[in-house]
């Protein structure tokens, strides 16, 4: 049986900053690498033992060929800020690659939009270079910008900022609405109420929507239950409308979930 | 330069038969003999998967080699589905996590056509966990699970924190623990384990409690209810407000009532909490304990378990242990 996942020691070939606590994390990890579909994540362990639970950190870039795997987060408590300390030559433990990813396959022949919002964004990188297809990138930011120009090389981009320093003043929507854009199909990733904005555009779209989801999460790979989101209808795992993020997920189509 | 752990390292069993006692025969080429007896059913090694945090073993099966392990211990499973909790459902704590699962499950049957027929091809025990919010519900499981074949024990949770429903008045209140023992061992035809909560205050009551309604081995600890706040959200860090401590945290308190339990009853006793390694399940083992589970760890280490089992193995070669039976409940 071929490993879907491994769990490894995968080498730090460098680490720089992004943006303000935004960090860039270069790992050396090959079946990770090759395995990586965009939109799955991998679970990243501390070596910290007292901080025993994985933080699940989704793949920005993975370069096969290389057998590289790029990380990009934001500090946002004590694990993501032993990480930003890592140092080239330093070995991370990390599990992966984990989950379903996006459906490529969705996009065929369609004018897609990749949406991101926040520290969403990541995994739209090599979403927008594997995705087939004519694509327009949207990217939400409060204020600074990272990720901007590989986004740019890959699809049309377009910027909002919740401040107005750079595009459009407001949300992913607004900005959407600001240049008229339209399209067949929707991929996105970022918070909740963004999320749960473009669930209710796409309804009114009558367009296809994939949603990628965040929750608290242990095991990172179906056994523990603990990163359940609630679906519409019963599913064959839980039978009780409970799909786990990390195993059914993290991307879900809009209409299966209820957010 | 990296190094993995992944399937292929570890080969698998060629047996594939979930004929799990012929431990003899593998213990033959090895120096020490690991294998230990709950009930009657002789276990390859003594350690065992926490219930709730290793699913069924499809999906640490996936990476890890259940027949390293002396016996797989599954979600708590009820009569029909459960739903759960809302989420947040776990936290992580220093040295630990908080879970407030809420026993979510698929219900027996789903569990019996899935996840008993995936074990079918594991080469180890399998020890079903059922949980239940009445007498009825938990007869009404054990007596279904009877009937398979693949089902070498039964862990009766009566100690889940986290389900007003889920058992905790059994847990905590000897006489009700005595009853259920009473009446699942009227219906059960495999062995019976009964898992106690450690949120009383005399363990050994309740363990006496639960030998004297004829349960045939005793497991110990559940979780600790705990309360994690949130305070930038001024809020509690779980929807359920309470949850279950579990992980390194709890190990000494584990540890302790293990011994006191050991010391209270003729059953074996089964020790967990906190376990990471085999230096910790000696403890346990030391203390009274017969078998291990490794739980919460599996969440730092996939192979937490395996690694366990091993580990106990290696120790006994170098201290010159020939029989795991000397280390058990050899600190008085
Ligand atoms: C599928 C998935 C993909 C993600 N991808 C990225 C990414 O690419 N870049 C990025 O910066 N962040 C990402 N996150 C969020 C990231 O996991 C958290 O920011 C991180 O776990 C915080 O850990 P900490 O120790 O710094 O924070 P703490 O708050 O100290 O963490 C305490 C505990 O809560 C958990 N936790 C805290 N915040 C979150 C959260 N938002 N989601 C899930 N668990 C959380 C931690 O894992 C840990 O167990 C992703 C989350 C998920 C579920
Ligand atoms: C996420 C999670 C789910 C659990 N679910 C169950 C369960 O369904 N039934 C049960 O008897 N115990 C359950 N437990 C308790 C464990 O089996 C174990 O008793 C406890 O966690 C202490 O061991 P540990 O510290 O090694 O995890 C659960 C624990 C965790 C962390
Ligand atoms: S994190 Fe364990 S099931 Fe998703």
């Amino acid at each position: 049986m071929e490993a879907e996942k491994v769990f490894a020691r995968a080498l730090v070939l460098g680490q720089e900053s992004v943006g303000t606590q935004i960090f860039s994390l270069l790992l050396e990890e090959k079946t990770v690498a090759a395995l990586a579909k965009p939109g799955q994540f991998v679970s990243v362990y501390c070596h910290d033992r007292s901080r025993l639970l994985p933080r699940p950190i989704s793949i920005c870039e993975a370069d096969p060929a290389a057998g590289t795997v790029r990380l990009v987060y934001r500090i946002a408590g004590e694990g993501t800020r032993e990480f930003a300390a890592l140092k080239t030559g330093d070995m991370v433990e990390i599990l992966g690659p984990l989950g379903n990813g996006f459906p490529l396959e969705e996009a065929e022949g369609k004018r897609a939009f990749l949406i991101g919002g926040g520290i969403g964004i990541p995994p739209l990188v090599e979403l927008a270079k594997r995705l087939p297809g004519k694509k327009q990138i949207i990217a939400g930011y409060r204020d600074e910008l990272f990720l901007t120009q590989e986004l740019s090389r890959r699809g049309e981009l377009f910027i909002a900022t919740e401040d107005g320093s750079t595009g459009t003043k407001g949300n992913v929507l607004d900005c959407i609405r600001e240049n008229g854009l339209t399209a067949d199909i929707i991929f996105a990733c970022g918070p909740t109420p963004m999320l749960r904005a473009l669930k209710a555009y796409a309804e009114t779209e009558k367009i296809p929507c994939y949603l990628s989801l965040e929750q608290r999460m242990a095991c990172g790979i179906g056994a523990c239950l603990a990163c359940v989101c609630h679906t519409t209808e019963k599913d064959e795992h839980s039978q009780v409308k409970n799909k786990r993020i990390c195993a059914e997920g993290p991307v879900f189509e809009a209409g299966e979930i209820v957010l | 330069m990296t190094e993995k752990f992944e399937s292929d390292a570890f080969t698998r069993s060629s047996t594939g038969a979930h004929d799990a006692g012929r431990t003899e025969e593998r213990n033959e080429n090895r120096k020490v003999r690991t294998a230990v007896e709950i009930a009657g059913v002789t276990l390859k090694n003594p350690v065992m998967t926490a219930s709730g945090t290793f699913g069924s073993g499809m999906e640490y099966g996936q990476l890890t080699d259940l027949s390293a392990l002396g016996a797989v211990v599954t979600k708590g499973v009820a009569n029909v589905p459960w739903s759960g909790n809302d989420v947040p459902r776990i936290a992580e704590t220093p040295s630990g996590m908080m879970n407030a699962i809420g026993l979510q499950n698929p219900g027996i049957d789903t569990f019996i056509r899935r996840d008993l027929a995936f074990l079918e091809k594991a080469d180890t025990r399998v020890i079903v966990n059922v949980c239940g919010r009445s007498i009825q519900d938990y007869c009404e499981t054990a007596e279904r699970l009877s009937g398979e074949k693949r089902v070498d024990l039964l862990e009766i949770n009566i100690s889940c924190p986290n389900v007003k429903e889920g058992g905790i008045a059994f847990g905590q209140d000897p006489k009700c623990a005595m009853e259920v023992t009473a009446a699942v061992k009227r219906v059960a035809k495999v062995p019976v384990i009964l898992k106690l909560s450690p949120n009383v205050t005399d363990i050994a009551e309740m363990a006496k409690a639960v030998e004297a309604g004829g349960a045939d081995a005793v497991s110990l600890i559940n979780t600790l209810t705990g309360m994690k706040i949130d305070i930038h959200r001024r809020t509690f860090a779980l929807a359920n407000r309470t949850g279950g401590v579990s992980g390194p945290a709890i190990r000494p308190i584990a540890v302790r009532m293990v011994y006191q339990a050991a010391h209270a009853v003729k059953i074996p006793v089964i020790g967990m909490g906190g376990i990471t390694c085999a230096e910790d399940a000696l403890e346990f083992l030391m203390a009274g304990a017969s078998a291990v589970a490794v739980g919460t760890a599996h969440f730092r280490d996939p192979f937490a378990s395996v690694k366990t089992a091993r580990g106990i193995a290696a120790f006994m070669e170098e201290e010159g242990i020939e029989d795991i039976r000397e280390l058990i409940g050899c600190v008085d």
